[in-house]
């Protein structure tokens, strides 16, 4: 059994595990971290962030770089940017042949963005599984990404300052890109409709067969709608693996962790990313920054996906106004897919919290968002250009993706509001840092706040959570057995399992100490009617099968022989019989030989006992037989008496 | 073996009334707990003394399942629930749970309210009945108990209504509650998978019929409603809160669309928006269409259908107004009718089933003159229809879920005799499986047949299924033949290697020798006669390793070893084998000893 991973971040992960035959890629996350390294698009074609300007190299000449390479880049806020058309990390395609994947199993819809490269681009054949609410909010940020790209594209493809000669020399941080020759433009609509349409819907606790060799089973995760953990079973190993796990009670329905105990292996991904602060105190921080700011008159601007975490403010914030006196602070809300969002939100009841699904039940909206768009304290809009400006009103509580600010409406807001010191942007993603996401528009006016909220396992979440599941091996990304970078002495900030868990990076291939001994194999009620099972002890008992073996579908059945075959004379090469070889045992004593001799009719012995064993002299029939503990040895010229003498030390022995 | 027995408490013979009790593997599970709405009295309910005559329903059933939200699957439920006393687990999916209570309490306020009965579930025992029930999603594998699990599947029949697949060890039951093959207006056509049940309990409502009858019934009644507003009459269609109001109200709303027709449509107020609501948040159970466009306009949103007002009940000119009872037993669909009654251009379609005793039953058997409450009659001159909607498989869909789902043995229930003695034969001729009905009350016991599951080591079966000679190529229709020591060991049972078998059980294998000694007047040398004996063993043992060693014997296979010594004019040949191999051992006998004659 073999492990490989395909991600350099172990919170957008892809591995691909090889067990029994069968190559099941788990989860397919796109790292759009490395978007920073982009000039921000902007909303209106043709115009450039206004911090931007090109770059004028100085220094030594000879570390110059040729002038085709100086037009792809653009200095931005005092950081080196690539002016191009935006390009993605994709996981790692070159170490396996993913034409023979059989299955992809998506654990959330933030672990899928990078499916189309997979599926459209590599020849895959196999089956994609994921739930509904996955698929459907996977779709959405599919397509937010798409509009977002196209919808002021740029159709040049910088790739002249990615040559290793020439990254080396430029500064920091672009000449740290993670292997830009690997990074591909995004995918399309089309390649969009095209992925989904390999998928297959599955239900939390539902048992999916692979092949007939392998079961596999989502179990809720409890960190987004529809998230799960996936369980992989043969009939006599475990595999669980458990991405984006969330024991925090939020709107999805919660964590379910029976399915993953007593696991061979336990393979985690998707820690937090923020391990210095928890989500409780963030969200109120938040809410108190919001407030702040509206009350004296600024405006607030949330970069945010379209689902998710930005529902949970939505909830928590209004609440938080109208504690203030503030309800009449409208909130809007803008993404192209808004409208689909909002929608899906309130019809997967199923898939919610329990508190949520009590709603549905009266009937009402299960997201108080449903109330705060009826009665126009929240409005949603697909784009600045879509009714917005008719229907303005300042101060406001903005939010609006994409949160890498790199691109979407976000961008036309910062420049619009950075100029004014009673502005304030709060970061509250956390997958991107929220400076470098910043620097392209620095130096600032605005006020920036930083409340990452991230309702991912943290640590001692983590650390609990594998004791109660215990398993028999832990599998972790590198990163997780040492302390963050920014805080060396924090151990705390580790897992810790004892046997020290295995280890994954981006490439390396890993073999899972699990050792295969059994499989099942079914045994036709009509053979085991044929069976006289020999009880050697007691409640042990024993019987030899020869039977015809039917393999199929990775399913094994043992039927009875068929009756015209000949099985005497059918060998190995070897020699050695292939089946039907005759088992005795028994430990006859000499005694009991000698008065089944005489059974019968062998009267005539002469018994000479020595140290090592005995001799039974037959005179009359002038043949010898040597017992010796556990083994006879019959001297005999005569085929007849022979025989006979066979049987009569059958008779003492067991056979089977 | 084990049996799996099956007793319908009301299914048989009857559309109303579903509840079907089956044991199998010593578990006993209750299917659907329906009312008959044509009784007033303890036939109303099923016999639940039959389960348990004295003692607690808790300790002898071990779940509860409800397939939908119709009453004649779950009126029964807070009677048996609180009533006769159940504590254990209830089973239904999220709208069944969500519609069921609304349903129950209409139900409730009908016969205590109207009808003045006092053995009866109140509102309070639906309230504490709905708390035992546990919610499911489609395909979620959820294990009641160690060896009991259930897993729903898409029904299409109603809104949240799923056909269930109970199962405990290797045995299988699929019942299938009301289901429906093919995909309707607002729901999608039930689906299962291969899962070969030891049986399939279907309903055969519509045993016989084989044409979509639903599309008929649907056409014929937007034809009715629409020669009727179109000669300026008023059409009533008294409805419950849920369920077929939402059907029929997109029905008439894609027919208004289509014909581009003006005469209003209303809805009895208070009740639209939060039924349709109910409808909009469980928009994930409806069709692939409208779940498609749900985001530009939930299809539960209608455009022609407004909110009634009393005011407009002597409007003149044409409308059709669904209201509220569904049974013309009170409120506004009664005050309505009292008005519309005397006109012939008006007419009434009753879309479901009327207790005796109501209004809607009386016109619907023929009464022309209505005697109400206050001693006033009325007279019925408006034309009356009564017309079935509901969404059930034909003939041909029972025969298709048959074969997608290959079951062993076919139950059927909820249907009429005659009808499903047909679709019986049908099913035995087709399928070649037995099929059963059987009466109320009556077991049925059903046989079952399973493969035993054997823990096998990797290591036997890998080297089976390599062939056993080289130069045969891997042939997957060749015959393989496994040779194994099965172990029992309490209920665990284990085939292994003979030899690893015998060290788990601390057995030692026996070793059996038998030598001979053969004489032979042979002439010549010594080595002549050991040539000739090599030949002839290599003749004879093709598929044998037949070998000099280093002292001048020869080998065969394993443990035969044969020794030729002598003198000149006689020459001795020494066979020994072991046991294992007593058929190459007598075989060289029989080849070199001399003929006796």
């Amino acid at each position: 059994m073999k492990l490989v991973c395909l991600s350099d971040n172990p919170s957008k992960p892809c591995f691909v595990l090889f067990f029994k035959g069968v190559r099941i890629m788990l989860d397919c996350g796109l790292d759009i971290k490395q978007v920073l390294h982009f000039v921000p698009l902007l909303v209106v074609p043709g115009f450039q962030v206004s911090k931007a300007h090109s770059w004028s190299q100085g220094g030594d000449k000879r570390n110059r770089v040729p002038d085709e390479v100086v037009q792809e880049l653009k200095d931005c806020g005092g950081r080196l940017l690539v002016d191009g058309a935006p390009e993605f990390s994709i996981p790692e395609t070159g170490i396996i042949d993913l034409s023979t994947l059989d299955a992809i199993l998506i654990s959330s819809y933030s672990c899928m963005l990078a499916l189309p490269y997979i599926t459209e681009y590599t020849g895959f054949k196999g089956t994609v599984y994921m739930t509904e609410p996955t698929l459907h909010i996977g779709r959405q940020y599919m397509e937010e990404l798409v509009m977002y790209v196209e919808r002021n594209p740029k159709s040049n493809v910088a790739s002249h300052w990615k040559q290793d000669i020439i990254l080396k020399n430029l500064p920091t941080p672009l000449r740290d890109a993670v292997n830009p020759r690997q990074w591909r433009k995004l995918y399309t609509l089309h390649d969009i409709n095209s992925t989904l349409s390999k998928v297959q819907l599955v239900g939390f606790s539902e048992k999916l067969d692979i092949f007939g060799a392998l079961t596999v089973t989502p179990a809720s995760s409890g960190c987004c709608i529809g998230s799960c953990n996936w369980i992989i079973n043969s009939k006599y190993e475990k595999i669980c693996y458990a991405a984006g796990t969330s024991t925090l009670t939020t709107h999805p329905r919660p964590v379910d962790q029976a399915p993953l105990k007593n696991a061979d292996v336990l393979i985690l991904s998707c820690l937090t990313q923020t391990p210095l602060s928890l989500p409780d105190p963030m969200i109120g921080e938040f809410c108190v920054n919001a407030a702040v700011t509206v009350k004296n008159g600024g405006n607030v601007l949330v970069p945010c996906y379209a689902s998710g975490v930005t529902f949970d403010l939505f909830e928590c914030l209004s609440g938080h106004l109208e504690q203030c006196g503030l309800a009449g602070v409208p909130m809007y809300f803008l993404s192209p897919v808004s409208d689909s969002t909002l929608a899906y939100s309130n019809i997967f009841a199923e898939w919610l919290s329990s508190g949520k699904q009590a709603k549905v039940f009266l009937p009402e909206c299960p997201f108080p968002h449903a109330d705060l768009l009826s009665k126009g304290r929240l409005k949603n809009f697909s784009s600045i250009h879509t009714g917005l400006t008719t229907d303005f009103h300042t101060p406001c509580i903005l939010f609006a993706g994409h949160p890498s600010l790199r691109m979407g409406d976000i961008v036309h807001f910062i420049e619009l509001w950075g100029n004014s010191s009673a502005n304030t942007i709060i970061f509250t993603e956390p997958d991107f840092p929220h400076l470098d996401a910043l620097a392209p528009f620095l130096p600032i006016a605005m006020r920036v706040c930083y409340c990452p909220i991230d309702t991912s396992l943290n640590f001692s979440q983590a650390n609990k959570l594998i004791r109660d599941l215990r398993p028999l091996h832990l599998v972790v990304s590198e990163l997780y057995i040492k302390p963050p970078l920014m805080e060396p002495l924090r151990n705390d900030l580790t897992i810790d399992f004892d046997p020290s868990p295995l280890t994954y990076k981006q490439g390396e291939i890993l073999s899972l100490p699990v050792k295969r001994q059994f499989e099942t194999v079914e045994m036709e009620p009509e053979l085991a009617n044929t069976l006289e099972p020999i009880e050697v002890k007691p409640g042990s008992a024993v019987s030899m099968v020869t039977a015809a073996l039917v393999a199929k579908d990775n399913k094994y059945i043992l039927q009875k022989l068929p009756a015209n075959i000949h099985l005497t004379r059918k060998r190995r090469s070897d020699g050695s019989l292939l089946w039907r070889k005759p088992y005795i045992f028994g430990a006859p004593s000499l005694h009991e030989i000698v008065d089944a001799l005489k059974q019968y009719g062998f009267n005539s012995l002469k018994v000479e006992e020595n140290e090592s064993g005995s001799i039974i002299h037959l005179v009359k029939e002038d043949s010898l037989i040597q017992v010796d503990g556990n083994s006879t040895h019959i001297i005999c010229d005569s085929e007849e008496i022979r025989l006979k003498l066979k049987e009569v030390m059958l008779k003492c022995l067991k056979q089977l | 073996m084990t049996d799996i027995k099956v007793t319908p408490l009301g299914a048989h013979l009857d559309v109303g009334r579903s509840c079907i009790l089956i044991s199998i593997g010593g578990k006993n599970i209750m299917l659907d707990c329906g009312m008959h709405m044509g009784y007033n009295d303890d036939r109303r309910f099923p016999d639940f003394t039959y389960i348990a005559r004295e003692g607690r329903l808790t300790d002898r059933i071990n779940c509860v399942i409800i397939s939908h939200f119709h009453l004649d699957h779950c009126g029964a439920l807070p009677y048996m629930t609180e009533m006769v006393g159940y504590d254990g687990p209830v089973y239904m999916t999220h709208p069944t749970k969500a519609i069921c209570p609304i349903l129950l309490e209409d139900y409730r306020k009908i016969t205590v309210e109207r009808k003045g009965e006092t053995n009866f579930f109140t509102s309070e025992m639906i309230k504490t009945c709905m708390k035992k029930v546990i919610t499911v999603n489609l395909h979620q594998v959820i294990q009641v108990d160690d060896e009991l699990e259930i897993k729903p599947y898409y029904a299409g029949h109603v809104l949240g209504a799923a056909m269930f697949q109970i199962r405990v060890g290797q045995s299988s039951v699929v019942y299938t509650g009301d289901y429906n093959m093919t995909p309707d207006r607002h729901l999608g056509a039930a689906w299962i998978d291969k899962c070969r049940p030891d049986l399939l309990i279907t309903e055969s409502t519509y045993a016989t019929t084989i044409r979509d009858s639903k599309r008929c019934r649907e056409r014929d009644f937007l034809k009715k409603v629409h020669s009727c507003v179109e000669k300026g009459g008023k059409v009533l269609i008294p409805v419950f809160a849920l369920g077929r109001a939402q059907e029929l109200c997109i029905l008439l709303e894609s027919y208004w669309d289509r014909m581009n027709l003006k005469v209003p449509i209303y809805f009895s107020l208070g009740l639209t928006e939060k039924a349709n609501h109910y409808y909009k948040l469980y928009i994930t159970w409806t069709s692939q269409k409208i779940k498609k466009t749900f985001v530009q306009r939930n299809m539960f949103e209608f455009k022609h259908i407004k909110a009634f007002d009393r005011a407009y009940i002597d409007n003149p000119g044409a409308m059709v107004v669904f209201a509220t009872p569904g049974m013309l037993h009170a409120g506004l669909s009664l005050q309505i009718f009292k008005r519309w009654a005397p006109n012939e251009n008006n007419m009434v379609i009753m879309p479901g089933y009327c207790v005796a005793g109501t209004v809607g039953h009386r016109i619907l058997n023929g009464a022309r003159k209505i005697e109400m409450e206050n001693k006033q009659v009325i007279e019925v001159k408006m034309a009356v229809e009564y017309m079935s909607f509901s969404a059930h498989a034909d003939a041909k869909g029972i025969m298709q879920l048959i074969s997608h789902c290959e079951p062993r043995n076919v139950l059927l229930v909820h249907g009429e005799g005659e009808k499903m003695v047909f679709l019986k034969n049908k099913i035995q001729q087709e399928f070649g499986i037995d099929c059963f009905m059987p009466e109320n009350g009556e077991t049925s016991i059903i046989k079952t047949k399973h493969n035993i599951p054997l823990d096998t080591s990797l290591n036997l079966l890998k080297r089976q299924l390599v062939p056993a000679d080289e130069s045969e190529e891997p042939d997957p229709k060749h015959l393989k033949v496994l040779h194994g020591a099965l172990l029992m060991k309490g209920s665990r049972m284990q085939l292994a290697e003979p030899a690893t078998a015998f060290r788990e059980l601390g057995l030692e294998e026996y070793e059996l020798r038998f030598t001979c000694n053969i004489t032979l007047e042979e002439e010549g040398a010594v080595s002549n006669t050991i040539d000739r004996v090599y030949r002839i063993l290599q003749r004879e043992f093709p598929k044998c390793a037949v070998q000099f060693s280093n002292d001048g014997s020869i080998t065969v296979g394993e443990s035969v070893l044969v020794k030729v010594s002598g003198e000149e004019d006689s020459k001795n040949i020494l066979v020994s084998w072991s046991h294992q191999d007593e058929d190459i051992g007598s075989l060289i006998q029989k080849v070199l000893r001399p003929d006796p004659s």
